[in-house]
């Protein structure tokens, strides 16, 4: 990718983006008004009006409070999953590598069948069924996501653990729990960091995306997918309200995806896609 | 990669055999797992039934009606049920539209496959063409405007590009139709929007996987020959890029079918992934159990597609009778 200014010119730019929108985020208490307060006087006001920046919508709440208050409920669906993915199809990928046995074999043919059905229409019938709202959304999310890393985490272990200084300290004496912590975890975590910057961007789109159907995170919290599914009533009279909250969706996937890509040329050219 | 003997050639035949079976077999797993799943999983969120009676029915009237349904039933004796009659594809009546549920889902099924097929199609003569002249004219202006384009692709999603190009098309300009289905004019905007992220990733992997081949030894052997750019290309390195190509393809084409789901939504149309939606939000129970079967064997069967395909890219991945 030279294209781009020099190799780490795209990590430089997405962290830039990420930074940008972490910011907004943090600070949109001190930044922006309540962004469910209505004020029905000042309904589906263009951009521009005093006061408004970017308009207001149909119930007269300020559409820039919501479009900055909409990045801390993206952020915050998205890192819990990845944290949850991580950390539950880490570990079960670790042990289903490390030792091996039929129960590994059965996490895998579970992980199969799960992969063999589209992750968003996996996460959105799951999401039906759990139940609408913040935390369920999370859950849905990532019921539906964990395969990945239970799949990538197994392989990286399973090829770890025929490398020479696994077997050397095995030969050693060394015990189970410390191979497996000391030596073959830290050789596998750079895959896992490069999977959970990928499934980011991944869920967060996937929860916006589910919200616009109208699973998800319920109005009046302001999620941009909501936001998004509102907006259709009036894209005829304001296209606004249709235009910046998919803009910072798209910005905010954009910034991480090129840490992302960046991190994965970085720590491992093998998982170039 | 041990041919057995002399008698190799026709020896591919048993284990083809063997090959289709275990692929069947993996089939039926797949799709009978994912309806046990989707049935407990539908047990465990709720009283359907309450849901599609009046609020002021008597508990004699609901009482009947559950007993109608077999809801009363122990979850067990349901479970049994709903397995054989799932095995002679009846899924129950849709407690909405009142048809059977396999026929309405199997009803709209061609309408998902065609705009998927679209979106392929789409996908393939876009994004080919760019990864492919974006890696043989490696740093040109070309490549930076290609790979940005296809950075951007990945990160809008479907969904909002969607709004946008109603927005602008359709209420603007009044060029296209905001929705459903019909004239040519109606497959334009779901079908840009769907194939949108796959052309964009795909872009990038034929340019990667492209890049990879230009540099293999008959690459160079080739060009050393004095073969033509135009054969170097289109032949030695082609064919030898396919098979990352392929499997990408394969497997967004079952992704495709979950994009479906959102792009019908938008531009209503009337195809599976829309009628999911509405009966998941509806609480369509039969409906829902149908088009999880179905999306599954469609699934299934796309990627066992995938699988003969390789093995015609590549004999060396072609099953072997041990």
């Amino acid at each position: 990718m030279r294209v781009f200014v020099g190799r780490h010119g795209r990590g430089v730019v997405g962290l830039l983006i990420a930074t940008l929108v972490l910011l907004a985020a943090v600070a949109a208490p001190i930044l922006v008004q309540d962004p469910v307060q209505t004020d029905f006087a000042a309904g589906l006001k263009p951009p521009g009006t005093p006061g408004h920046p970017l308009g207001t919508d149909q119930l007269g709440r300020d559409l820039l409070a919501r479009v900055l208050y909409g990045a801390r409920v993206a952020l915050f669906i998205g890192l819990c999953c990845v944290l949850l993915t991580a950390l539950v199809g880490g570990v079960l990928g670790l042990l289903a590598g490390f030792f091996e046995g039929w129960m590994g074999a059965v996490l895998m043919r579970i992980a199969d069948v799960q992969l063999s059905f589209p992750f968003i229409l996996l996460a959105l019938t799951i999401n039906a069924i759990v139940g609408l709202g913040l935390r369920n959304i999370i859950v849905s999310l990532s019921v539906a996501g964990w395969v990945v890393y239970a799949r990538v985490v197994r392989g990286e272990v399973l090829s770890v653990k025929q490398r020479d200084f696994v077997h050397a300290a095995q030969a050693l004496g060394v015990g189970r729990a410390r191979v497996l912590f000391r030596h073959v975890l830290p050789n596998v975590a750079p895959s896992i960091v490069i999977v959970a910057s990928l499934q980011f961007a991944q869920f967060i789109v996937a929860e916006a995306a589910i919200s616009f159907l109208g699973f998800g995170v319920q109005p009046p919290t302001p999620a941009w997918g909501s936001m998004l599914s509102e907006s259709r009533d009036y894209l005829y009279v304001a296209w606004w309200l249709a235009a910046f909250p998919g803009a910072a969706l798209a910005f905010t996937a954009l910034g991480i995806n090129l840490v992302g890509d960046w991190l994965r040329d970085v720590l491992d050219p093998r998982f170039r896609v | 990669m041990v041919r057995s003997g002399p008698a190799g050639g026709s020896g591919t035949l048993p284990g083809m055999r063997a090959y289709l079976l275990s692929r069947l077999g993996q089939t039926l797993l797949v799709v009978f797992l994912s309806l046990t799943a989707v049935f407990f999983l539908v047990r465990l969120g709720g009283d359907p039934v309450l849901l599609f009676l009046p609020m002021d029915i008597q508990a004699k009237d609901l009482n009947e009606f559950r007993e109608r349904l077999g809801f009363n039933d122990p979850v067990a004796v349901q479970y049994g049920r709903f397995i054989g009659r799932a095995l002679h594809g009846d899924f129950g009546e849709s407690l909405r539209y009142k048809n059977d549920a396999l026929q309405l889902v199997l009803g709209r099924l061609p309408a998902t496959l065609s705009l998927a097929l679209a979106a392929l199609l789409l996908t393939f003569c876009v994004a080919v063409p760019v990864g492919v002249l974006s890696a043989v004219r490696r740093g040109s202006l070309f490549d930076l405007l290609g790979m940005t384009g296809a950075v951007l692709g990945q990160a809008v999603p479907g969904f909002w590009l969607g709004l946008m190009m109603i927005y602008l098309f359709s209420v603007r300009l009044g060029w296209l139709p905001t929705g459903g289905m019909g004239s040519a004019l109606h497959f334009v905007m779901p079908c840009v929007v769907l194939a949108s992220f796959y052309a964009a990733r795909m872009a990038r992997l034929t340019r990667s996987s492209v890049l990879d081949t230009l540099n293999e030894e008959f690459v160079l052997t080739a060009r050393a020959k004095g073969l033509a750019e135009r054969v170097v290309i289109g032949k030695h390195t082609l064919k030898n890029s396919a098979i990352p190509i392929v499997t990408l393809a394969g497997l967004d084409t079952g992704q495709l079918l979950g994009g479906a789901v959102i792009t019908e939504t938008i531009f209503a149309w009337p195809g599976l992934g829309r009628l999911t939606v509405q009966a998941l939000l509806n609480r369509d129970f039969p409906v829902v159990l149908a088009a999880v079967f179905v999306f599954s064997v469609t699934y299934t069967l796309i990627n066992f597609a995938v699988d003969l395909l390789y093995g015609w890219l590549d004999p060396r991945t072609r099953p072997q009778r041990e």
